[in-house]
């Protein structure tokens, strides 16, 4: 008997702490999240009545490579909140890991760059694991249907971190043009060097 | 203005008086490729960045690894994921911090491609270590930090 409460017990936290490295794919049903904005409300999906989708950006406070990206994030959300994708950014880091990225410092920054679109906090980091975020910046482009939020394109924002090359592909906006236009996005999926995510010891 | 153009050029120039015989090559993805494909030594690769808070701190470490293990057939690569634009940057950085063991810059197209051709499990989050251990056809990738106990022990299971 002990034996097997063990073995449970082993299964158990085999479930609980298995470490994230699935996530969703293209096609995927993305699940909503209730979390907290820098404004101190909470902030889900289905808060956006009209949106005809949501542009997920896993971004932060302190990594050198989601800065060079934030004015390009600020930029999405101008032009296709009013549109129907508007941004939602979600900051992944554990604060203790990077106090740089404490809800404090994520409040300070919204508010000096004048951030149109939410900012939350992933207290849990759960949804983070949902997601399967594993760097900051990370895009998901969700599409509202019927079905549920479904999950577009995962990856970069474009293919220009230094923002160097007027020739740059823009992923995320080409992904959002497509499905306002009824169509597939062209590229789905793509990669680019980021500041891994800081997850919690011991999680 | 004028104080920021007088400025910029004698910090560089210091910079590079402190970088004397700063040792970073460039290296292409096939070029690095084709270089652990080597039989007789295992590879250490580590991608970091001067950027990456976590990268510079594990670091040492792989120095570490590099300097215990002198006299076998281990060979560390501190492989930098800078911009190419930041090849001064980073070989004042390699100078400063009087790296032993030998640091790349490694050029690209697109992260993409460099990302895939790596390991196609790597999101390009950084750090990320690769050894390779040709002669056993061992090529591992792990997207995560390493104490030098961890990293003693990639080898040690790897070599």
């Amino acid at each position: 008997m002990k034996k097997l409460i063990t073995l449970l017990m082993i299964a158990v936290a085999g479930v609980a702490f298995k470490p994230a490295d699935s996530g969703y794919k293209v096609g995927d049903t993305a699940t909503d999240f209730k979390l907290k904005n820098v404004n101190g409300k909470t902030v889900s999906l289905a808060d956006y009545k009209a949106a005809k989708g949501y542009i997920v950006v896993f971004t932060c406070n302190h990594c050198p490579y989601a800065k060079a990206y934030e004015s390009r994030i600020m930029a999405l959300d101008e032009e296709y909140a009013p549109k129907g994708y508007p941004v939602i950014a979600i900051s992944p880091n554990d604060p203790v890991a990077e106090p740089t990225d404490s809800f404090e410092n994520m409040q300070k920054l919204a508010k000096q760059k004048g951030y149109t679109f939410p900012y939350l906090i992933d207290e849990t980091q759960d949804i983070t694991r949902a997601y399967g975020a594993k760097a900051t910046p990370h895009v998901y482009v969700l599409q509202k249907t019927p079905a549920g939020n479904v999950v577009k394109y995962i990856g970069a924002i474009d293919n220009d971190t230094e923002n160097a090359n007027p020739a740059k592909v823009k992923y995320v906006e080409n992904a959002v043009n497509a499905l306002l236009i009824g169509k597939q996005p062209e590229i789905s999926s793509t990669k680019a060097i980021g500041c891994g995510i800081k997850w919690k010891k011991n999680a | 203005m004028f104080a920021k153009r007088i400025i910029l050029p004698v910090l560089a120039l210091i910079c590079y008086s402190v970088a004397g015989v700063a040792q970073v090559k460039k290296i292409s993805l096939p070029q690095l490729q084709k270089r652990i494909s080597n039989r007789d030594t295992v590879y250490v690769v580590n991608f970091w960045a001067t950027w990456c808070k976590p990268c510079v701190a594990e670091l040492p470490n792989f120095e570490k690894l590099q300097a215990t293990y002198k006299s076998k057939p281990l060979k560390v690569l501190l492989v930098s994921m800078d911009f190419e634009s930041k090849y001064p940057a980073v070989k004042a950085f390699a100078a400063k911090h009087q790296f032993k063991s030998e640091v790349l810059l490694v050029t690209r197209k697109s992260d993409q491609e460099l990302i895939d051709g790596i390991d196609k499990e790597w999101s390009g989050a950084l750090p990320g270590t690769l050894i390779v251990n040709a002669k056993k056809g061992i090529r591992k990738f792990e997207e995560r930090e390493f104490t030098y106990e961890e990293l003693n022990k990639l080898y040690q299971t790897n070599k």
